[in-house]
């Protein structure tokens, strides 16, 4: 096994980290940093629970080797809130009920705060279409639409 | 290794060279053994279903300008192997002189998938269902093509061999995709069947495109590219031919859509029957000619 030594920086924090070649973002992000917010769920790029930001956009961590990470910038859930601040997109989501078993949360999350990033006003259509990779079997996605409209009117302009 | 309920991908080792000449030489150097990695969307999904068995990964991102993409006014587009989807379909030459290939780009998987996976890559998985390889078609498109003998073209209509196969061989790599600019008044539909609205494989994709043409009799010229109902995608030339003398009109488009039917040889899978292909193949068709119809 070819194990690669990379720098990336992670929520903000450059690492120093060993990666076998073969494993994708999401194992080193669970089991060579501890981050075991990021989810996996199908490990084939369906169903978005292992979305993270990579770079400034979102996508599937279980798509991505670690080792293509070399010098690259990730955000996964555990960064999304600042000096104990939730994120708007996590208070949104929170409080329109937008959570049952939680696995697909921090996918969603993500995706949620990359379509603010790029919009700041979106419209249903537009919320819809951010998060067609990311599959909720619980709350049918009307109060997780509704946390993300909440969360564009949170945001500070 | 692995913790993972699900498999997790086979050992392989991950080669990062410095230019395309020392991955073609690499490639070309453990035959059988190396593939070219770009976005890794399909890759990885055959690797974990154990139909790929490389022992070397070759990422060809960004070596020699694989990332770029360039619009000009009179030679037209042209995209990078390592350009995600997300890029050519926020393009803005690619919105507005081949709105065919965002519509397209932008009925793949998900926005998340779109930010790895690549349109070149799309055309050289060479899966019949690829969504965008209608659109490259029918803007007449052409790939770069590094090899261990250095450049060359290969036009997309003689490009398919079969469902993965490609005239590209062992140490070969698609640098770049070129469209030509689109013929004046050029109006393109893609229509894609789906098992839900979004996110998943056409079960029957059509792609359809005509354009004012003064050098056939009915004064247009008509194409339309198929997918997911034959080896590769399937370009009617029967209907071209159809509609060099036929105008465009509610009764030919009825004929047309009645010889792409009988054009397309589907199977029957797990996401539909071959009789139920063929029959939105008719239907799908005469929807994006009769689109297109008002548009012209």
């Amino acid at each position: 096994m070819t194990v690669h030594t990379i720098t990336v920086n992670v929520n903000g924090e450059d690492e120093i980290v060993e990666v076998p070649a073969h494993w994708t973002l999401l194992q080193m992000l669970r089991y060579r940093m501890g981050l075991v917010g990021t989810k996996n769920g199908c490990a084939g790029g369906e169903c978005g629970a292992c979305t993270v930001m990579l770079n400034g956009a979102p996508v599937n961590s279980c798509m991505v080797l670690g080792v293509e990470c070399d010098g690259a910038k990730i955000i996964t859930v555990e960064g999304l809130s600042h000096d104990g601040q939730l994120d708007p997109v996590q208070q949104a989501i929170m409080e329109a009920g937008g959570v049952q078993c939680g696995f697909c949360t921090p996918g969603v999350l993500i995706s949620a705060r990359a379509l603010l990033d790029r919009t700041s006003k979106p419209t249903e259509a537009e919320i819809q279409e951010a998060l067609v990779g990311n599959l909720c079997r619980c709350t049918g996605y009307v109060r997780i639409i509704e946390g993300i409209k909440q969360a564009a009117k949170l945001q500070k302009p | 290794m692995s913790r993972e309920a699900h498999p997790a991908l086979p050992e392989f080792d991950y080669i990062k060279p410095k230019s395309l000449s020392e991955a073609a030489s690499f490639l070309a150097e453990h035959v059988g053994e190396a593939r070219p990695l770009s976005g890794g969307t399909d890759i990885f999904v055959r690797m974990r279903d154990g139909v790929f068995r490389e022992k070397y990964l070759v990422d060809i991102k960004g070596l020699d300008g694989t990332d770029e993409i360039a619009f000009n006014p009179k030679a037209g587009l042209t995209i990078g192997a390592a350009v995600s989807m997300n890029r050519v379909s926020a393009y803005e030459a690619v919105q507005k002189h081949y709105p065919l290939l965002a519509d397209a780009s932008n009925s793949v998987a998900s926005y998340q998938l779109r930010n790895r996976a690549t349109v070149v890559g799309n055309i050289c998985n060479a899966s019949p269902a690829g969504d965008t390889i209608g659109a490259c078609l029918l803007y007449s498109g052409v790939l770069n093509v590094h090899g261990t003998d250095g450049e060359r073209q290969e036009p997309l209509s003689t490009f398919f061999k079969g469902p993965g196969q490609t005239t590209l061989k062992t140490g070969d790599m698609a640098t770049a995709l070129h469209l030509p600019l689109p013929p004046k008044g050029f109006v393109g539909k893609y229509l894609k069947l789906n098992r839900n609205n979004r996110g998943d494989l056409a079960i029957v994709g059509v792609t359809a495109c005509a354009y004012p043409n003064k050098d056939v009799p009915s004064g247009h010229s008509v194409k339309i590219a198929l997918a997911s109902v034959a080896p590769t995608p399937l370009v009617v030339t029967a209907v071209e031919e159809f509609f060099q003398k036929e105008k465009l009109t509610e009764v030919s488009i009825s004929e047309a859509a009645q010889i792409a039917m009988g054009a397309c040889k589907p199977i029957d899978d797990v996401r539909g029957t071959a009789r139920y292909r063929k029959m939105m193949v008719r239907n799908l068709t005469q929807q994006a000619l009769s689109a297109i119809l008002v548009k012209l």
